[in-house]
């Protein structure tokens, strides 16, 4: 039963990092459009390399 | 993103539409009604992303928007550019769209990820918490979803007890006071188990319930703002200046014009004022006011009203009536007094709340009473009186409505119909008779030629069209376009405003125009202009307004469906019964005025369906059951109209109605699992047997099933 000493707390902080994640994509606007997002995928743009930024 | 990049365009008011200030704007937005898949974007990206002056281009394929951030003054060649590509758009007005930014729906979605985060987490540790059976394997499990829930159910239940709250202090019951107590009290409860070392925690039971209804109260969030946010887009068409004549002419928004003012109106222009002429010479379009298809003829002392049309000559305006007073804003009027009855119209999910927010709160606390009656433990008395509460908790009536209404919603809008309000879908699904305006609703609202027009005539009428914007001369082109003849070359074309064009054609004088300026005599009840060669008769060219290419068939399916279409009309009845005949309509009011129109609408009793485009119509719209406006609809109807037909065309009107009763349905089968899941439940919670975990397990699957009754509207046949 120690274990749940390490276990629980280290999926706590797994958790965590997700929900962090999470909170960076909803604030960097990933959430805004969908449905582009998902027909994008069949452009054969960026297929190579991926978009530099600018 | 790119607005960080440019602190200049944050701050700083954002200029107003229309005046040179508009120049200055480098972010450019624009709305392309018909972008639909990755081809488009890709085109549209590449072919704008590569014009000079344009640093990057992209789309937005959920809000059908273009973001362009460009050197200033692209705006109208990148319109010209998407127009070749052949996507309509019209441009936005940046510091419009802002302020329609959603940290509302931002703030819920984070609430919703912590809180599934939680509930997840707490779900585990109540697996463990139910394999230890006693002492610290039990309890520690039991402290650390505490630890996880008490702050968790803090932060993310505040829409609910906000809510709650004024619905308390207003001494009202609303669906979120049983959801507060539920949360508070099962967290409560929990809590002090916890302490006491007792076997139930009821933690992931209110932290679930926190997550579902969160995202219920998400999707019912988004389904209304996108209704906004088009409202919004909408009104960013429009530009509201108008120009003032002085001693330098100067742009002004239309609120600062007073009594005695002149202004400017050039050709194409809309009338921002009731006034009347003072200098030029021109037609009127009075389609959009009064749904009249010929446009009259305007000169000195001619009295104009606001929202008709400026055609062919330059107008100068003295103001009469101050904007308040204006025919556009008595109209205006009409439709938010008719607004306010259909306001009262309460959705099912307000009807289903209004049931069951008291009969929750009966329930649970009769459990408390006949448990502490019968064995006299509070405690457990609490404890069940908690289960039954947490059980009866509306999750699935939560999700029920807003999950099909997003759906619903989605799925039209894919289709290119908007809907702006929420409960439009349930009072589309209502309607049980329509009624359709005629000029620019059931027709194009411009002119074709109709007739046979020699061919040698119509090139020189074709010549001389070129030398005006009237729809007359544009319906001459069109049709020498459409067989295949070459305008003949005419010089020294000049437009005569409020009678016709002239010019010189081999080596003679060339003349199209008013019957009157040729010397003709006017044809009664047709549209017509007059075409005459160097000193030969006058020819008579006749138009008419021809029925959009889909309307008989839209007639014919709504048919179909058990409707008997109506027409409703401003216009002669010598030109309407005609044409009602040729789409298969065979009620037909003619010559109503726009506040007859609303009399016409109300009378007919039932729930009536008001399809429509004009100011005339907008008042109407307002009193009917539920109205729909085409895209070329102008501002004042379109944001009285319920639902936006944004392909412009009509053919999506009976695939709406039958999405709309789909979507009723769906929503009273969601009703119907979540009354049979209590009438299974609610024995178990009130025995005194259902145990967290099943209480959870229960709560879900009823979500789940909801949620995917209500997809089932994304796709599959429409009837």
């Amino acid at each position: 039963m120690t274990a749940l000493l390490y276990l629980v707390p280290a999926s706590l902080i797994l958790g965590g990092i997700g929900l962090f994640a999470f909170f960076w994509t909803v604030r960097a606007e990933q959430y805004d459009d969908a449905d582009g997002n998902a027909s994008r995928i069949l452009t054969d743009l960026y297929d190579d390399a991926p978009k530099a930024d600018d | 993103m790119s607005v960080a990049a440019c602190p200049g365009c944050v701050s700083g008011a954002g200029p107003e539409p229309g005046t040179e200030a508009t120049a200055d704007a480098r972010h450019l937005s624009f709305s392309v009604p018909t972008v639909h898949c990755a081809g488009c974007i890709a085109k549209i990206e590449k072919n704008i992303g590569s014009f000079p002056g344009v640093r990057s281009a992209r789309v937005n394929l959920s809000q059908k928007r273009l973001l362009v951030d460009a050197d200033s003054g692209l705006q109208d060649q990148i319109l010209d550019r998407l127009a070749g590509l052949g996507y309509e758009a019209w441009p936005l007005d940046r510091s419009v769209l802002e302020k329609g930014r959603d940290p509302e729906a931002r703030a819920l979605l984070v609430r919703l990820a912590v809180a599934g985060f939680a509930m997840m987490n707490v779900m585990l540790l109540s697996v463990a918490a139910g394999s230890g059976d006693k002492g610290e394997t039990r309890n520690f499990p039991h402290w650390i979803s505490a630890a996880i829930a008490l702050p968790t159910v803090c932060f993310t239940s505040a829409p609910f007890w906000h809510s709650a709250l004024s619905a308390l202090r207003r001494a009202r019951l609303n669906m979120d006071v049983p959801i507060t107590l539920a949360i508070f009290l099962a967290t409560g409860l929990s809590l002090f188990e916890t302490v006491v070392g007792g076997r139930d925690a009821y933690f992931d039971a209110a932290l679930s319930l926190t997550f579902f209804l969160l995202l219920g109260r998400y999707l019912n969030h988004r389904t209304r703002m996108a209704a906004r946010s088009a409202a919004v887009e909408l009104a960013a068409m429009e530009a509201k200046t108008a120009l003032r004549v002085g001693d330098r002419n100067q742009h002004v928004p239309i609120e600062d014009l007073r009594i005695g003012d002149v202004v400017l109106v050039q050709p194409g222009m809309s009338l921002p004022v009731d006034g009347i002429v003072v200098k030029g010479d021109s037609d009127i379009d009075k389609a959009l006011l009064t749904g009249e298809s010929l446009p009259e003829r305007a000169d000195v002392g001619t009295i104009v009203f606001a929202g008709t049309r400026n055609l062919t000559g330059p107008l100068q305006v003295r103001v009469t009536k101050s904007i308040e007073n204006s025919a556009l804003r008595r109209i205006g009027e009409l439709v938010s007094l008719a607004e306010t009855a259909k306001s009262q119209y309460t959705g099912l999910a307000e009807r289903a709340a209004e049931i069951y927010a008291p009969a929750v709160h009966i329930l649970s606390f009769a459990t408390f009473v006949g448990w502490y009656w019968i064995g006299g433990d509070m405690r457990q008395s609490l404890n069940i009186a908690v289960s039954v509460l947490i059980i009866t908790c509306p999750c699935a009536l939560g999700l029920a409505v807003p999950a099909v209404m997003t759906a619903a919603v989605s799925r039209l809008f894919r289709a290119g119909v908007l809907i702006k309000d929420g409960t439009a879908i349930e009072r589309l699904a209502e309607v049980d008779n329509i009624v359709f305006d005629k000029t620019g609703t059931l027709t194009r609202g411009e002119p074709v030629l109709a007739g046979d027009v020699p061919a040698d005539q119509l090139a020189i009428a074709a010549g001389l069209a070129q030398g005006s914007a009237h729809p007359l001369s544009q319906a001459i082109l069109q049709a020498a376009e459409d067989r295949n003849l070459t305008p003949a070359s005419v010089t020294e074309l000049t437009e005569v405003p409020g009678k016709g064009v002239e010019g010189k054609f081999h080596g003679g004088t060339a003349r199209l125009g008013r019957a009157g300026w040729l010397g003709a005599e006017a044809v009664s009840g047709t549209m017509q202009t007059w075409l005459q060669l160097a000193g030969d008769d006058p020819l008579c060219l006749r138009f008419a307004d021809v029925p959009r290419s889909e309307v008989s068939d839209v007639v014919r399916q709504l048919t179909d469906q058990g409707f008997a279409p109506a027409m409703l009309t401003g216009d002669r009845r010598d030109v309407a019964g005609p044409l009602a005949e040729q789409i298969g309509i065979t009620s037909v009011l003619a010559e109503v005025l726009p506040e007859q129109k609303v009399t016409a609408i109300q009378q007919r009793g039932g729930r009536t369906l008001m399809v429509g485009d004009g100011l005339n119509d907008a008042a109407a719209m307002g009193a009917a059951h539920a109205s729909i406006a085409p895209a070329s609809a102008i501002d004042a109807t379109r944001t009285a109209a319920d639902c936006i037909l944004l392909g412009n065309s009509l053919s999506e009107i009976p695939r709406t109605l039958a999405i709309a009763r789909m979507a009723k349905r769906r929503i009273l089968e969601n009703f119907g699992v979540a009354i049979g899941y209590n009438l299974i439940a609610v024995p178990v919670a009130v025995l005194g047997y259902a145990s967290p975990l099943a209480a959870a397990i229960a709560m879900s699957t009823s979500s789940i099933i909801v949620s995917l009754n209500a997809l089932r509207l994304l796709r599959g046949q429409v009837s």
